[in-house]
């Protein structure tokens, strides 16, 4: 009895974890569906197709895309470094480095995007896919730092000596010995920067000034007033790189939970 | 996280990282070895120099329109106008703020409690899917868990069309209200759902983390099992619980998205009526908006640092 409790507890659990993703399927891809109808009666892609022939939407996606990985490469490029001195080493000022790290994540967005609203404006950087990522890189290079450099703390610095003593130049080093040995690590971070920029809502409003359309705020528009139908395939666009990242990170997520879940 | 998905997640792995430094020990240096690493300076100062000068921009842009430096129509017009209009006994502001905070400690609470017991729950029925379970809601953003909210619970929404179907209700005015209501009900509920398994992962990495002797000697000792959750598990898991919970009600205290998704024109959360101020087209409304963002930043920023030191004390 009691494992039949705990069997259909955690189906549950499941069904409640997918259920948005069933909810969004069944508002985009039908139609007519009026209240009282307990389920949708007639199935259509039509609002997809026009969704996927609507040039704001394309636009969305295209914008979305180009800055989410500019950012997730800018933060891995600045962070790297960044995360080998703070996982490795131990040095003057370093609580005070962390502690200024820590900074990004606790402003709120709103405080930054409009404190930085109108000095954007100045440079010429509101409005361009530029300044948006660089907006962006406040709240990402945090967390990529953090992830690097707690799987840095873990880092063995002896394979580097040895391969250095057995004539292996710089290059090599970090190529064969390096990144190989952080590719796990580097590949999370990069995927959680990817995922920041993604879903970033108020940075890319206040300093993409209306001029950088991305599919969070093509996704809030609709959500203040679209009809369901648009509101579920939009939330579908918007929803499937997370979903797909989590699930394509999930066996790193299972089988090393122990170690990720200290990276949080 | 993302939109702040993941803040709270950001700021437990600075806590950890944090923790973490002091603790390694060094490997194997020879001095020949330093003239090949550049200073530890140097590797940090891109990163922490774009931070830096970025956070440190927006606060002086901040205080500069806060006080009427306002470069855009070019007026300067110094003085704490925006502060006395944004803090008058008769401004929406109190309202505001007073619905933020039901809001948020609200949420906070009921999440708490429940991470609490899922954990605990957890703890006793290991499974390797649970990790996966707890991480999933990474998957859903903010902004579209709130929408997904409204869909599934709006007058007219899914569960409004079930209630029909059973003869529960025959009109959708019948369905309670929800989401966008007075109350903040709605943005509660998404705070709840999406903040338990954040919680939850901060209580159960505790709850692993420490012996199993305690509950055995309390279970041998006659305890139930109220009392060994009430007398072992609580002041075990408490200051992490705390810290935790803490960066929680920050996050929801200062988060636009959700309660604009999710809310009603009045009472607004204080995120919500800052954004609004800000954007008016009443260049002058700007100050004031600017006044509320950093009134939001700095009891944000004060919660921040009592749970950092939460956080240290619970090591």
């Amino acid at each position: 009895m009691k494992p039949f409790i705990t069997t259909s507890l955690r189906l549950l659990l499941y069904l409640i974890l997918i259920a948005p993703l069933l909810l969004f399927i069944a508002y985009g891809f039908s139609t007519r569906w009026f209240f009282p109808a307990p389920f949708p009666a007639e199935w259509t892609t039509s609002t997809f197709d026009r969704a996927l022939n609507d040039s704001r939407t394309l636009t969305g996606l295209r914008d979305g895309l180009t800055i989410a990985v500019i950012v997730s490469v800018l933060s891995l490029l600045l962070a790297f470094p960044a995360a080998r001195v703070m996982g490795l080493r131990q040095f003057k000022g370093q609580q005070l480095a962390w502690l200024l790290l820590f900074l990004p994540t606790v402003v709120p967005p709103l405080a930054i995007g409009m404190g930085l609203n109108i000095l954007f404006l100045q440079l010429g950087l509101a409005g361009t896919i530029f300044g948006v990522v660089l907006a962006h890189l406040i709240p990402t290079l945090p967390y990529t730092i953090f992830t690097l450099s707690s799987a840095f703390a873990r880092y063995d610095e002896n394979f580097e000596h040895q391969a250095l003593a057995l004539g292996a130049s710089p290059l090599q080093i970090f190529v064969n010995v390096t990144l190989r040995m952080m590719t796990p690590s580097l590949v999370v971070a990069t995927l959680f920067a990817f995922l920041i920029s993604w879903s970033q809502y108020l940075l890319t409003l206040l300093i993409g000034g209306g001029k950088i359309i991305t599919l969070p705020i093509l996704l809030f528009a609709a959500a203040s007033g679209g009809n369901p139908s648009t509101i579920g395939i939009k939330s579908l666009l918007f929803v499937l790189p997370p979903v797909l990242v989590i699930a394509f990170t999930a066996r790193e997520l299972t089988r090393h939970g122990e170690d990720i879940r200290e990276q949080y | 996280m993302l939109p702040g998905v993941c803040r709270p997640i950001l700021c437990r792995a600075a806590g950890n990282a944090i923790k973490n430094a002091g603790r390694r020990c060094s490997p194997y240096n020879p001095s020949v070895l330093h003239k090949v690493k550049p200073s530890p300076y140097l590797s940090l100062a891109p990163a922490l120099t774009l931070i830096l000068v970025m956070l440190g921009a927006s606060l002086l842009y901040a205080i500069a329109e806060s006080l009427g430096f306002i470069s855009v129509i070019g007026q300067s017009d110094v003085s704490f106008r925006a502060y006395r209009a944004a803090l008058a006994a008769d401004s929406e502001f109190w309202v505001s703020l007073v619905f933020s905070l039901w809001v948020s400690v609200t949420a906070t609470f009921l999440a708490s409690i429940f991470a609490l017991l899922v954990a605990v729950w957890l703890n006793n029925h290991r499974a390797q899917s649970d990790t996966l379970a707890l991480n999933w809601n990474l998957a859903f953003p903010h902004l579209v868990f709130a929408v997904a909210l409204l869909l599934f619970l709006s007058q007219s929404g899914l569960f409004a069309r079930w209630a029909a179907s059973l003869g529960l209700i025959t009109s959708t005015d019948q369905f309670p209200v929800l989401v966008r209501d007075r109350y903040g009900i709605g943005i509660i509920l998404h705070y709840v759902g999406k903040e338990i398994p954040f919680l939850t992962l901060i209580v159960l990495a505790v709850l692993r983390s420490q012996p199993i002797g305690y509950d055995v000697v309390a279970q041998n000792l006659g305890a139930n099992r109220w009392q060994r959750l009430r007398h072992i598990t609580v002041p075990q898991v408490m200051p992490a619980l705390l810290s935790g919970a803490l960066l929680v009600f920050g996050f929801i205290f200062s988060s636009y998205e959700v309660p604009a998704v999710l809310g009603v024109s009045y009472p607004r959360a204080l995120p919500v009526l800052a954004l609004r101020f800000f954007l008016d087209p009443d260049l002058r409304a700007r100050s004031e908006g600017m006044v509320l963002s950093l009134i939001i930043t700095a009891i944000v920023m004060l919660v921040a640092v009592v749970s950092l030191r939460l956080e240290k004390k619970s090591d």
